[in-house]
């Protein structure tokens, strides 16, 4: 190893050490991290979180973000934020899915607009833009994205996304310009996002009595959000533990029985 | 194999079956009694380990195509809203397909470090590494078309880097590159066409997997199993049969792999994942840094060590075509680096330089390390980790051989296991 | 490897079936999510219930809808249709039981315990032989002798009540659960 030990103290000190990135003004600062309860290899969901933040996200984020992969089903299915059948179906009948063409072939009413029904279970939640076009064209040309995956779909995941909501509170940098028409974020790529600061205390009013900082806004949004990108996590981490004390056990038998058999032969 | 059997039909229907179909007698002879070397290490157990793998990535994506749609359209949505959401355990099977792939290159790199080590290519087992080899290149096209299927926008800029590497060719022949990558997509970039090919080729080549996989082995059982010593079997003292011994050890250290496949699948299901390509396909929008997965970095750092497009692409063809090559590039006539103190210290620098090139590889290409005030373009590490990655193969290995002093060899596999020839049978 | 014979197990033996067990018993645990995923998704689940609006239906008239995959047959029936339906003995009929599922298994095959209105037959247009549908019957084109259905794949006849009066079907054309949810409206499933 002795012409092995130098190179391998380099390559160990790359990979702990990491590159430089140049200090410059729109470099996005790294991201802080929140505690949250479905980290860890035992983590769920906080169901109390998840109704909080389905509630941020239906008077505040959906006014922009679809959540097409989310179905009314889900709300009250295993794992998720737990609400009853009945409840579930208030809230899919309190939306309006698209549902022409009717018997005689027509797709909008007398008025000119599209024909409508009262979601279902087993409904997706409908986006808020007709198309992308509408959305741009509704938000001064940036696209605002789908938030069924945005948790997994950023490096940070859910500390990516709280920083970024709450990073709006944060003021630039003497001589920052922030470009018109958008906004001062240090969390997001540039620092400049054309997303308006969504949350403000009192953004919302929870019926369970919880005071609606910012904060905590955020908080339950991005439980929400989590769970909405991996809805499956609690039945993955309770079905990894069956499995890892199977394994342990099977791997304890298969190591007597080794053992045994190879008993004189090394 | 055949001459020597010791299979005995005990009943009826195994005398009636062996006269017309002697499978049961094929796997008496290759598995049950199959003479092994006494002293195979865990290194030898993935194998085995490698095979379950196989079978695992098969029966998952056997079961995931059931619930795919090769549409550009519909692809991300049926992976990420259907078979994440609504298939009954359909996350389950599709996170250990993902993480499958992962697993199976981590147990083939193992599986390749070790037969380097101990220098299992070497004659007569040169065949066994080349089929060897061919299964790493099928595995690495295999891996490549799964990784579009889902339709992320690593899937689709990964397929249209990968793909684009053969326009290339337009520096020979002028139109001949451009003329390649549009028969590969079908259309003028990536797309329908070109998801509906890869979804075709990606079910098929598992199976030619399968077939090669095989022959590695048949070719396997003609010389029998090198060992940690390198040193031939001289008798049946150097030797136990693979059941129950090893079919015993392999399933103890499979259990133990699957712990580690589990703790991934489980508990950290996004760990060799990429955010992006949880964001559907946009041919508009490239993410930022394309990055292949794990197991290819070293090659892409390669790639992109070599500032012409060309050389480029003959750099990376050439690093997997020298693989092959490496039975006849060894000159040492010892095997086993256990006995060749200048090769072992070669072959770790060797595997610390893949790492070290699986590394440079995760980082953007214009990345620059900052060593104590020195600023050190990564490129440039780039390019000394593949200087070394060849000089190892066509320098190392033809010179070592000729210039070191191996250590004595022991007199064989029993003396120096049980301290005394056969004495403990 | 040991040469005495060994006529009932050791430890040893105990330790290799046991670990065998408990191998086998993981095979069989790990197969379930390959099997359960054949079976219907969450989504199509969801979608196991429709509602249809009667009004457009005429009497005499038949509209076919789709539930769960497969023609549910809504039936404004005439007065004369019913009262045929309702002439017929239930020891006639080749199935004596009126397969509707909202009443008992046992429930006899009277016409009346095949509707919730007399007015409205609703049957999964199924044929119970193999699966076929059925082809309706009317004064202008009369499918097969009991005014009903006909089935064209192995020539099964139902009547106006969609019992099987003829033909190698064994049952009678399936009741689907369902429910009025207004006059003119019902709830499939």
């Amino acid at each position: 190893m002795r012409i092995a030990l130098p190179f391998l103290a380099l390559t160990l000190g790359l990979l702990l050490g990491g590159t430089a990135t140049a200090a410059d003004d729109s470099a996005p600062l790294p991201v802080e991290h929140a505690q949250w309860s479905f980290e860890g290899p035992l983590g769920t969901y906080d169901r109390g979180a998840l109704q909080r933040g389905f509630q941020v996200y239906k008077e505040v984020c959906s006014a922009c973000h679809s959540l097409n992969l989310v179905a009314f089903h889900d709300l009250d299915g295993p794992g998720g934020p737990g609400f009853t059948e009945a409840q579930a179906k208030a809230l899919a009948a309190g939306y309006k899915i698209p549902a022409g063409p009717n018997d005689k072939g027509e797709i909008f009413d007398t008025h000119g607009n599209p024909l409508t029904r009262p979601g279902v279970l087993a409904d997706h939640f409908p986006p808020p833009f007709p198309n992308e076009e509408a959305a741009r064209a509704s938000n001064g040309g940036a696209l605002p994205p789908d938030l069924s995956l945005i948790v997994k779909a950023r490096a940070g995941g859910p500390d990516y996304v709280n920083s970024l909501l709450i990073g709006f509170s944060q003021k630039p940098p003497h001589g920052f310009t922030v470009q018109d028409g958008k906004f001062y974020n240090p969390y997001f790529a540039g620092r400049n996002i054309a997303m308006p600061p969504p949350l403000v205390d009192g953004s919302v009013t929870y019926a369970d009595g919880t005071k609606s900082s910012v904060v905590q806004e955020a908080h339950d949004v991005v439980t929400f959000l989590a769970w909405a990108a991996d809805p499956n996590l609690e039945a993955r981490h309770q079905m990894g533990l069956e499995v890892m004390a199977f394994l342990v056990l099977l791997s304890g038998l298969l190591y007597l029985s080794y053992r045994k058999i190879w008993k004189g032969q090394h | 194999m055949a001459g020597n059997s010791t299979y005995v039909p005990a009943t009826g229907f195994t005398r009636w079956l062996d006269k017309r179909l002697p499978i049961l007698r094929l796997t008496h002879d290759t598995v049950s009694t199959f003479p092994t070397p006494r002293n195979l290490n865990i290194w030898y157990t993935f194998g085995g380990i490698l095979t379950f793998c196989l079978g695992v990535q098969i029966v998952t994506g056997v079961v995931l195509a059931m619930h795919y749609v090769a549409s550009a359209d519909l692809a991300f949505n049926s992976v990420e809203g259907g078979i994440m959401r609504e298939v009954n355990y359909g996350w389950l099977i599709r996170i250990l397909h993902a993480n499958g792939a992962s697993m199976f290159f981590l147990a083939v790199y193992i599986h390749m470090f070790r037969g380097v080590y101990y220098g299992s290519y070497k004659e007569p087992r040169e065949m066994i590494w080349i089929l060897g080899v061919l299964i790493y290149l099928l595995m690495m096209a295999t891996a490549f078309f799964g990784y579009v299927l889902p339709w992320g926008q690593m899937s689709f800029w990964g397929a249209t880097v990968i793909t684009s590497l053969f326009s290339a060719l337009d520096q020979v022949i002028p139109h001949l590159g451009t003329a390649i990558t549009t028969w590969l997509w079908g259309d003028f970039a990536v797309g329908d066409a070109t998801l509906n090919r890869f979804f075709s080729l990606h079910y098929l080549l598992p199976f030619a997997i399968a077939a090669v996989v095989g022959l590695h082995i048949w070719a396997l059982h003609i010389p029998g199993n090198n060992n940690p010593l390198g040193i031939d079997v001289k008798g049946p003292q150097d030797t136990v049969p693979f059941h129950p011994y090893y079919t015993a050890k392999d399933a103890f250290y499979l259990a133990l792999f699957m712990i580690l496949f589990a703790a991934f699948v489980f508990y950290a299901p996004d760990f060799f994942g990429n955010p992006d390509n949880s964001i559907q396909a946009n041919p508009l929008v490239t993410p930022t840094d394309i990055v292949p997965e794990w197991y290819l970095l070293p090659y892409y750092a390669m790639l992109r060590s070599v500032p012409q497009k060309l050389i480029g692409v003959l750099v990376l063809l050439g690093s997997l075509v020298t693989l092959f090559l490496i039975p006849w590039l060894d000159s040492s006539k010892v095997r086993s680096c256990r006995f060749r103190p200048l090769m072992k210290q070669c072959f770790w620098v060797f595997a610390l330089d893949c790492v070290l090139l699986g590394y440079v590889g995760s980082q953007s290409a214009d990345a620059v390390l900052n060593l104590g005030g020195m600023q050190l373009p990564l490129v440039w590490l780039a390019r000394a980790g593949t200087a070394y990655y060849f000089a190892y193969f066509w320098v190392l290995m033809p010179l070592v051989g000729r210039i070191e002093r191996t250590k004595a060899l022991p007199e064989s596999i029993a003396k120096s296991v049980l301290g005394t020839a056969g004495e403990r049978i | 490897m040991a040469t005495a014979i060994k006529p009932e197990p050791t430890r040893r033996d105990f330790l290799y079936i046991a670990t065998g067990a408990v191998g086998a018993v993981g095979t069989a645990f790990t197969a379930w999510p390959f099997i359960d995923q054949m079976n219907p998704t969450s989504a199509v689940l969801a979608l196991a219930s429709i509602e249809v609006d009667l009004a457009s239906v005429q009497p005499g008239q038949q509209v076919v809808f789709k539930w769960r995959g497969h023609p549910l047959f809504v039936r404004r029936r005439t007065p004369k249709e019913i009262a045929e339906a309702r002439a017929v003995a239930v020891t006639d009929l080749i199935d004596p039981l009126a397969r509707n599922a909202n009443l008992p298994d046992s429930a006899p095959a009277t016409d009346a315990n095949r509707e919730f209105k007399p007015e409205w037959l609703v049957l999964l247009g199924v044929c119970t032989h193999l699966g076929c549908t059925p082809t309706v019957s009317t004064p202008q084109s009369p499918q097969g002798d009991y005014g009903g259905w006909l089935c064209h794949c192995h020539g099964s006849q139902y009547d106006t009540s969609g019992r099987v009066r003829k033909g190698p079907a064994p049952q009678n054309l399936a009741v689907p659960p369902y429910s009025f949810m207004s006059d003119t409206k019902i709830k499939v499933g």
